[in-house]
């Protein structure tokens, strides 16, 4: 028996080596674990996921930036002031003096002016929030200037809100980059994408060591901050994609923060003194879209039964508690113009009398594709079981995120369920999406969710428009009111439900800054005891 | 001469299989990611890209070719050594597998070690003790290896060892105090550690690489241990092992230098295949204890719909599994004078 004594003798070993090295968080190191598998590039100009975005906020900072606690208060970030013509198209903004890019370089016109023009001669995925504007690849040197070292005026091509054009330099595509050090990096007339797909030039509050994908970013303070030197010298983000393995990494202290928590984990880890739960809404609805070329779904009575058969608040309380909260409207809270109605409530009976009216009092089958992830496969399951009490069958069709979106874009599905977050902290960018459609063609050349669900909405199309070019905010305001009761009457929508973030974090920990989007959270504050 | 003629003549018949069996595995690899109802621009841009944007990156993508311009311009980057970017990390894939490569290779390397050590013995012990109680472990171990969901093991490992006993370290390749510590020549962080003298490092990575190399090395084990035991059974019942006692042979003679010497020839070709097993990455092993694999990388590559990531990822695991079949196929030979 030799050969077994040879491996005991190996276990002893083993064992004698395994004694655990504990390695709780560096004491100047804020660790998070956190699902960053979306993360393609952290590009300012390109980023356009949730997680990079995030990282991006981090690094970089923009001319003007928006009160998290009151979105409609924007103020000057990089800019001390800026004034908008009396023709409404041009702005013209100066900077704060005397600020620093994390390399030292001093921030400038040339820089801002600089930045814009990338953005929009690259006119990535994020792009079209600055070329909706009427910037092109052939018109960025005019239309974005520096017209002096700390001077830069732009000029738009309709008069259109100011608040409109404001909000969207909030979004993480206008962050203003290092000009001198992208432009050392750029290659074959790139404008440095390769490079800083991968590496950071900004001034934000940290700066990029080192990304993995689908494994960590390092972001190291940033001494030339101008909110001075963060107390963390260090964030580490790690990718941990099972939320079951981030809630143990956080009760075992070798995480500060847990970002991806479901329901039930953060009910267990309430009961653990050493774990204080953070929350945020954020701006991300959950919505039903019923396509219209099924001709059941598109007569107004049926859509109107469905908006009458979900059970909000059961849904609430038994999946999505602490994670989601009820709103049936197409604006999320804390946006210009939010209102918070809710006038839709489980009620079997009124859907059964709605469904008769349409001549189907048996109901009728339908489908659904359904994400194959929590929560979303569990809020399918309870609507087939509400949708079954009026006796309209619902077969879910499980899927990929990304099969079930191939399917949504091209039209083919009846039901979709989905999530949709905003690209910018201004109601068009929703009113965009859920309330224009300019073409209903299958060929059309855009293709919003109205479209996507083959909603032909002529007239709603032209008040969302002119509600974009509507100077007096006060009135601006008013209009997505009324247009907001007017959808969710009618729309095929079925609004359910804003998205809350939470973060888990150990009690010695605090500081994080969720915001209203991925934009605004914030890792500068959080400090460690 | 004859001899140096068949083994040319067996060298290029390995070389024609392995040939054909990867232009096999590409066309099939390439025909999936063409079938699977993801539209593979969507990796690209996201969801909301104007139409434009869309198009450009359609284009870039090669997507408006025929099918088998696609496939033809493919190979004949594959043949350059060139196997594209991938969109999810925006490294050449090469430079991407080279990084979780080597995370799977420690895993799975452990894993079958762990496997091999505990199952041979355990193996061999059932087959002598057949009926009695050695026996009956082994056969239970088996059942639990052949039905316990593996995610199900890991958690409950993780519960047990990291979070009650902390025994281990937890999900990930190290601790954060150690990351960045020690620079990647090999890929595998314990041997670079090592190699750098950082044995702190070495001994953080090892704390968390014990647990999920067990948790394969179990299901490695439980096949290990049955096919042992099978082949021992065989090998115990035949004439010249009671010819050996009847020599006056001792038992643990009669056991390990004759029965498990005979027996070795196909448990080379168990071990190489169940090594080969976990060379592909376990998925859900490398997701619940977050490690950077090349099984998830795959597996994510292909949820993306990251083409290039996923033919890559698939050459090189075609490359893993052929060679080792290989290596069994020389092992056998070794072995077993027969085949000779």
């Amino acid at each position: 028996m030799r050969k077994l004594s040879v491996a005991g003798a190996l276990m002893y070993g083993v064992a004698a080596f395994m004694t655990p090295a504990y390695a709780q968080t560096p004491k100047d190191t804020v660790v998070m674990a956190k699902q960053i598998d979306d993360i393609i590039s952290l590009d300012p100009a390109e980023a356009f996921e949730f997680s990079g975005i995030e990282a991006i906020a981090n690094m970089y900072e923009k001319l003007i930036a928006f009160d998290i606690k009151d979105p409609s208060k924007l103020y000057g970030d990089l800019a001390a002031s800026w004034t908008v013509s009396d023709d409404g198209k041009t702005y013209t903004f100066k900077l704060k003096p005397g600020l620093k890019f994390a390399s030292g370089n001093a921030i400038t016109a040339d820089d801002v002016a600089y930045s814009l023009q990338r953005a929009v001669a690259l006119n990535k995925s994020p792009g079209f929030i600055l070329t909706q504007f009427g910037f092109t690849k052939d018109n960025i040197k005019d239309t974005i200037k520096a017209t002096g070292p700390d001077t830069v005026v732009i000029t738009v091509d309709k008069p259109y809100a100011p608040t409109f054009f404001l909000n969207c330099l909030t979004a993480a595509v206008a962050s203003v980059v290092d000009s001198k050090l992208v432009k050392a990096n750029e290659k074959d007339g790139d404008w440095g994408n390769a490079w800083l797909k991968q590496n950071s030039a900004g001034s934000g509050a940290y700066a990029l060591r080192t990304w993995k994908a689908n494994e960590q970013y390092t972001l190291e303070a940033n001494a030339n901050w101008k909110g001075g030197t963060p107390k963390n010298k260090r964030v580490v983000v790690r990718h941990i994609p099972e939320a079951a393995s981030q809630r143990l990494l956080l009760e075992k202290g070798d995480v500060d923060y847990a970002r991806n928590l479901t329901k039930d984990q953060l009910a267990a880890v309430k009961s653990n003194a050493n774990v204080v739960i953070d929350s945020g809404p954020k701006g991300y609805i959950l919505y039903l879209g019923l396509n219209q070329k099924n001709p059941n779904l598109a007569k107004p009575e049926v859509r109107e039964a469905l908006k009458y058969l979900v059970d909000y608040t059961g849904i609430e309380k038994n999946i999505v508690e602490g994670t989601y909260t009820p709103h049936q409207t197409f604006l999320p809270k804390g946006f210009l113009g939010a209102i918070d109605d809710k006038p839709y409530k489980l009620d079997v009976a009124k859907a059964k009398e709605l469904l008769a009216k349409a001549g189907l009092p048996n109901g009728f089958t339908v489908t659904m594709d359904v994400r194959s992830i929590p929560p979303i496969t569990d809020i399918a399951q309870a609507i087939q079981s509400t949708w079954g009490q009026a006796g309209v069958k619902l077969e879910l069709i499980p899927g990929d995120g990304k099969q079930t979106l191939t399917k949504y874009r091209a039209r083919q599905h009846d039901i979709y369920i989905g999530q949709w977050g905003p690209d910018y902290q201004d109601p068009h960018t929703n009113a965009d999406t859920f309330a224009i459609n300019t073409d209903n063609s299958d060929d059309a050349k855009s293709k919003p969710l109205a479209w996507r669900n083959a909603w032909a909405i002529p007239d709603m199309t032209k008040v969302t428009q002119a509600a974009v070019l509507e100077r007096d905010s006060d009135k601006r305001k008013k209009m997505y009111e009324d247009l907001q009761r007017e959808h969710m009457k009618v729309s095929p929508f079925v609004i359910m439900f804003q998205q809350t973030e939470v973060a888990a974090r150990r009690k010695n920990v605090d500081g994080l800054v969720i915001g209203p989007n991925s934009d605004t959270n914030l890792y500068a504050n959080i400090v460690k005891n | 001469m004859a001899s140096a003629r068949s083994t040319a003549k067996l060298v290029s018949a390995e070389v024609t299989t392995f040939a054909i069996t990867m232009l096999g595995l590409l066309l099939v690899t390439f025909l999936i990611g063409r079938v699977i109802p993801i539209d593979p621009v969507l990796a690209v841009v996201g969801d909301r890209a104007p139409p434009d944007v869309y198009d450009k990156a359609r284009i870039a993508l090669g997507l408006d070719k025929p099918l088998w311009q696609q496939f033809l311009t493919y190979l004949g980057q594959v043949a350059r050594g060139e196997f594209g970017t991938s969109v999810m990390t925006s490294n050449p894939v090469i430079l991407d597998i080279k990084r979780v490569f080597p995370a799977t290779l420690e895993l799975a390397t452990l894993g079958t070690l762990i496997g091999v050590s505990l199952g041979i013995p355990l193996g061999v012990a059932a087959a002598v003790y057949k009926g009695r109680w050695p026996d009956n472990l082994v056969r239970i171990l088996g059942l639990f290896g052949y039905s316990i969901p593996v995610f199900w093991l890991g958690l409950m490992g993780l519960l047990l060892f990291y979070a009650h006993l902390g025994w281990v370290g937890g999900p990930g390749r190290v601790s954060v105090a150690f990351d960045d510590l020690v620079t990647t020549k090999t890929g595998v962080l314990i041997l670079d550690a090592i190699l750098e003298g950082e044995w702190e490092v070495a001994r953080d990575a090892f704390s968390h690489l014990i647990l999920p190399a067990s948790v394969l090395g179990f299901f490695s084990l439980a096949y290990i241990s049955r096919m042992t035991r099978s082949f021992m059974i065989n090998e115990l019942s035949q004439a010249y092992i009671l010819t050996a006692r009847v020599k006056g042979a001792s038992e643990t003679r009669v056991i390990w230098r004759h029965a498990l010497r005979n027996a070795a020839a196909p448990l080379a070709t168990v071990i190489a295949l169940s090594y080969a097993g976990l060379l592909e990455g376990s998925v859900l092993t490398e997701t619940i204890f977050a490690w950077p694999g090349l099984g998830r990388y795959i597996t994510a590559s292909l949820l993306q719909a990251d083409m290039n990531a996923v033919l890559g990822g698939t050459v090189v695991v075609g490359v893993v599994f052929i060679s080792l079949n290989l290596f069994a196929d020389i092992m056998a030979r070794v072995f077993d004078p027969r085949t000779r």
